[in-house]
């Protein structure tokens, strides 16, 4: 199979408007008479479902949390960028998609970034038209604020809860939809499988978490907007539930899986505790404005920061990167973090940690700007670590936030399976190998509201009404192999916790396909990754029945998928002989130790391809065509 | 630290519920509250025990999916937090801690500390929106809205579900949660059009589901983790009056 991405002909800003104006369209009295499917109820899934109901689509929506409005877009705190130019500083769609296209270093498709930034606009007035409380000015305008990554202030916010109020906003249209019957939603329901018939996805087996029924859904079109998968490293800034089970079962239905290794690690983020610890909560960009990263300069000073005197402080960005200083970009900042941590020098009780401290901007400004600007965020500090970060630099350590990564999709977001769509986050699609801050927001929304609506007409008008019973054979063989991994899970009874296991997948994700990677660390990941898929299955402890509400088995079904996921990252990890963005090689590094991209051997998507549980994965190549921007070697000096 | 926990155990709807007593030992005060749990249910799985079901997601108190009622409060003694972001450092060696559901007739027990809190999401698909189709938006910037508006819809908007104020009511009153929805869309430009039929239908919904009334005790308004105002319930009533007046029913 040759990857067909299907980009269309024409300059970049002429693309999607003309691929619209081309795309076939089912007749409004058709559009009943076609089911679709959504997976998720983040900003991408809510978006969709309401989008395609108000078309006249018969949507039916899942979600594992016990309401649609809990997805875990709700706890994005930044905001949303759009190229709007309302603040007359030279912004337009084109630096919108110039910037993340090259914070993407260079790994991402062109013609969607374009079409990414050219629906931003759309976003901010329909989300305003919804009810969404954006920050305004004293004029009653809409105000923004910057963000890393661009020289223009085009991110739109509500205070640091923009995630929770666009998310609000699209519920509110898919509940609209729901009120006027459009929309079914299934709440505590997870999907465990897709159903393929003829090459085409058909439908979903699903699990009822409150009773373990296991049920069949047939459709015309499945989209899954099922978000990231940062749990496989156990700690993340992912919520508890988010996981990979819905796109993991779709690859090895046949959709291909693009750049499964790129995931974003956040710099700032509060450090472990301790062993118990059961996830991490990031601190926002915007702290490092103000905020002075630093170090003792000897191993081992145990002394508390207040007691070390300037000159035995190492502002260890502020030293490499005199140009961006604490401003370089997120990858950046992780990889010089780990490093001084790796070297003995990280501080507070674990050691792995380095400060972030606002006493000179308090000097400065004064402690009442500080606490305008931060004073929610210096509160949440406080409420999680008991430390007050007026008075003591704040700790702060990398954590994985985000996955660049996942299904891969053509320019219509449909996999290689017809008929499978993957939209937001669980789709590879916009962000390459880095992500810029207030992106994400745009991704899933532009997905959701103003691109599945056009592209999904596409596909149905060919297709046809007829539609397959979840009475084919393709379903109850599904159905079958879903029960009997569950079975198999609740049959084991060994001696470990599912939570015990995971962590130790985390500790190796971590360690060897994390912040830095190498081949020799991959090797050893892959080895540790198989022995501990092996003793999963042979020594997992998963209690209580398939019959009711068991978190412990919901969690098993998921690590299980993770333990498998986590090899495919590795390999691509692997296979992929560069450092671009969030993948850092330390065979591949310039002579100051940054990122060295391999354009020649690397610009391409890596899309694999499943071939069954004891063959490799196969891979295949989407070269990247840059025609309308030039490569770069990205530089923060 | 080690602490003795009276849990609510209750195996579903059906079933009778009661109080189980377990101690939790090297407990650290820079443990969340739900981290405490996990080491309770990693002891119960280990010993083949079914482990103590509640809520939760995101953990760090914006998905308003966890909830418990904690020593006789609802999230705990903590103003302005969610279970999640509660900490052990607010407790002390030695404690006894009592750990319910949020009890209301409107949100059933599914099991042990798992509530039914669907009723809210219908209260909120009883009108509880803008009708703006995708793309019929006009330019964000054509309709301006005053900061002091915008800036009390959005301490109205940021209510997370969680039904917080249900449980700390002692009518089981939804007032709280369905005002702050009420509320935001009211002080809104946007949400004019349809503001009267809007409020009237929520608070039908709302009568429905069989949540009691308000009697302005404020107990919500202490008990919300986003500290959202009784201000609200205030202009609910207001708009709800409004509406009747001008509905003609």
């Amino acid at each position: 199979m040759t990857l067909n991405a299907k980009i269309p002909e024409g300059p970049i800003e002429e693309k999607w408007t003309n691929h619209k104006n081309h795309l076939k369209l089912v007749s409004p009295a058709n559009k009943r008479k076609f089911d679709i499917i959504v997976v998720g109820t983040g900003l991408a899934g809510a978006s969709a479902a309401a989008s395609l109901a108000e078309l006249g689509y018969n949507v039916k929506v899942f979600c594992f949390q016990d309401s649609p409005r809990r997805a875990h877009s709700i706890a994005a705190q930044g905001g949303i960028n759009a190229a709007k130019n309302y603040q007359n500083d030279g912004d337009s769609v084109w630096r919108l998609f110039y910037d993340t296209i090259k914070g993407g270093d260079y790994r991402a498709r062109e013609a969607n970034v374009y079409r990414l930034a050219e629906l931003s606009v759309n976003i901010i007035d329909q989300a305003v038209a919804q009810g969404v409380p954006f920050a305004r000015e004293y004029g009653g305008l809409l105000a923004n604020r910057s963000f890393g990554g661009a020289q223009v202030s085009r991110t739109f916010y509500a205070r640091g809860q923009t995630g929770q109020q666009l998310l609000l906003g699209a519920i509110s249209a898919m509940n609209r939809q729901v009120d006027l019957g459009k929309v079914e939603v299934y709440p505590r329901h997870e999907m465990l499988d897709l159903v393929v018939v003829d090459g085409r996805a058909r439908g979903i087996v699903t699990r009822n978490l409150l009773t373990g029924e296991i049920r069949s859904f047939s459709a015309h079109a499945v989209i899954l907007a099922t978000g990231g998968y940062g749990n496989v490293y156990y700690l993340s800034t992912n919520a508890k539930g988010s996981n990979a089970t819905a796109i993991w079962r779709a690859y090895k239905r046949g959709a291909f899986f693009g750049n499964p290794c790129f995931s974003q690690i956040h710099p700032t983020c509060i450090p472990v505790s301790g062993h118990y610890q059961s996830k991490l909560t990031l601190m926002s960009e915007s702290l490092r404005n103000d905020g002075r990263v630093w170090v003792p300069k000897k191993k081992g000073d145990r002394r508390p920061p207040n007691e070390i005197p300037e000159e035995e402080r190492d502002y260890f960005l502020e030293r490499k990167y005199p140009a961006f200083g604490n401003l370089v970009p997120r990858d950046v900042a992780s990889r010089n973090i780990k490093e001084v941590c790796d070297e003995g020098r990280g501080v507070g009780p674990t050691g792995m940690a380095v400060y972030l401290d606002f006493s000179d901007a308090i000097k400065r400004l004064g402690r009442d700007v500080i606490e305008q600007r931060y004073g929610n965020l210096f509160e949440m500090y406080e409420r999680i670590t008991g430390e007050n970060a007026y008075e003591t630099p704040m700790r702060i350590y990398p954590a994985v936030h985000y996955i660049m990564g996942g299904l891969w999709v053509d320019y219509n977001l449909m996999t290689t399976i017809p008929g499978l769509f993957a939209l937001g986050e669980c789709n590879f699609s916009d962000h390459g190998a880095n992500r810029l801050g207030a992106s994400a927001l745009m991704q899933g929304l532009a997905d959701g509201y103003f691109i599945i609506p056009y592209t999904i007409g596409d596909y149905l008008a060919e297709l046809g009404f007829e539609k397959v019973d979840a009475e084919h054979p393709a379903f109850k063989e599904a159905e079958k192999g879903v029960k009997e991994g569950i079975k198999r899970l609740l049959s084991i009874n060994g001696q470990r916790t599912v939570d015990e296991i995971h962590r130790e997948l985390g500790k190796v994700m971590w360690d060897y396909v994390g912040i830095v990677r190498s081949a020799d660390g991959l090797n050893k990941a892959l080895g540790m990754i198989r022995d501990l898929r092996e003793e999963f299955w042979r020594n997992v402890k998963v209690v209580g029945s398939d019959e009711e509400l068991n978190a412990s088995l919901e969690k098993a079904g998921r690590v299980a998928d993770f333990l498998e996921l986590a090899e495919l990252m590795a390999i691509d990890a692997l296979h992929r002989n560069e450092s671009c963005g969030c993948h850092f090689r330390v065979e591949y590094q310039t002579e100051e130790g940054e990122a060295k991209r391999d354009d020649e051997h690397f610009a391409y998507v890596a899309a694999w391809e499943y071939r069954g549980p004891d063959e490799p994965p196969r891979l295949h190549k989407e070269e990247l065509s840059f025609e309308f921007v030039t490569p770069t070697q990205r530089s923060y000096k | 630290m080690d602490l003795t926990l009276k849990i609510w155990r209750q195996k579903d709807a059906q079933s009778e519920g009661r109080f189980v007593t377990y101690q939790v030992k090297d407990i650290s005060p820079d443990m969340s509250f739900l981290e405490m749990l996990d080491v309770l249910n990693e002891d119960l799985i280990r010993k083949g025990e079914d482990p103590v079901a509640f809520d939760h997601d995101c953990r760090e108190g914006i998905c308003g999916a966890c909830g418990l009622y904690i020593n006789g409060r609802a999230h705990g003694p903590l103003k302005g937090t969610t279970t999640c972001q509660l900490h052990m450092r607010h407790f002390r060696d030695g404690d006894t801690i009592v750990i319910e559901p949020w009890r209301a007739a409107p949100f059933p027990v599914i099991k042990d500390l798992v509530v039914d809190r669907s009723a809210l999401d219908r209260i909120l698909r009883a009108g509880g929106y803008i009708s703006v189709n995708t793309g019929s938006a006009p330019e964000a910037n054509s309709i301006p809205v005053p900061k002091e508006a915008a800036d009390e819809a959005f301490d109205a908007a940021t209510c997370i579900g969680c039904g917080a104020c249900v449980a700390a009511c002692k009518n089981a009153s939804a007032m709280l949660f369905v005002a702050a929805k009420v509320s935001h869309l009211a002080l809104l430009p946007q949400g004019q059009v349809e503001k009267r039929q809007r409020v009237l239908r929520m608070v039908a919904q709302m009568d429905e589901e069989g949540f009691g009334n308000c009697t302005n005790t404020y107990a919500c308004e202490a008990e919300c983790p986003k500290e959202i105002s009784v201000s609200h319930i205030a202009r609910m009533n207001r708009e709800y009056l409004a509406a009747l007046l001008t509905s003609g029913k």
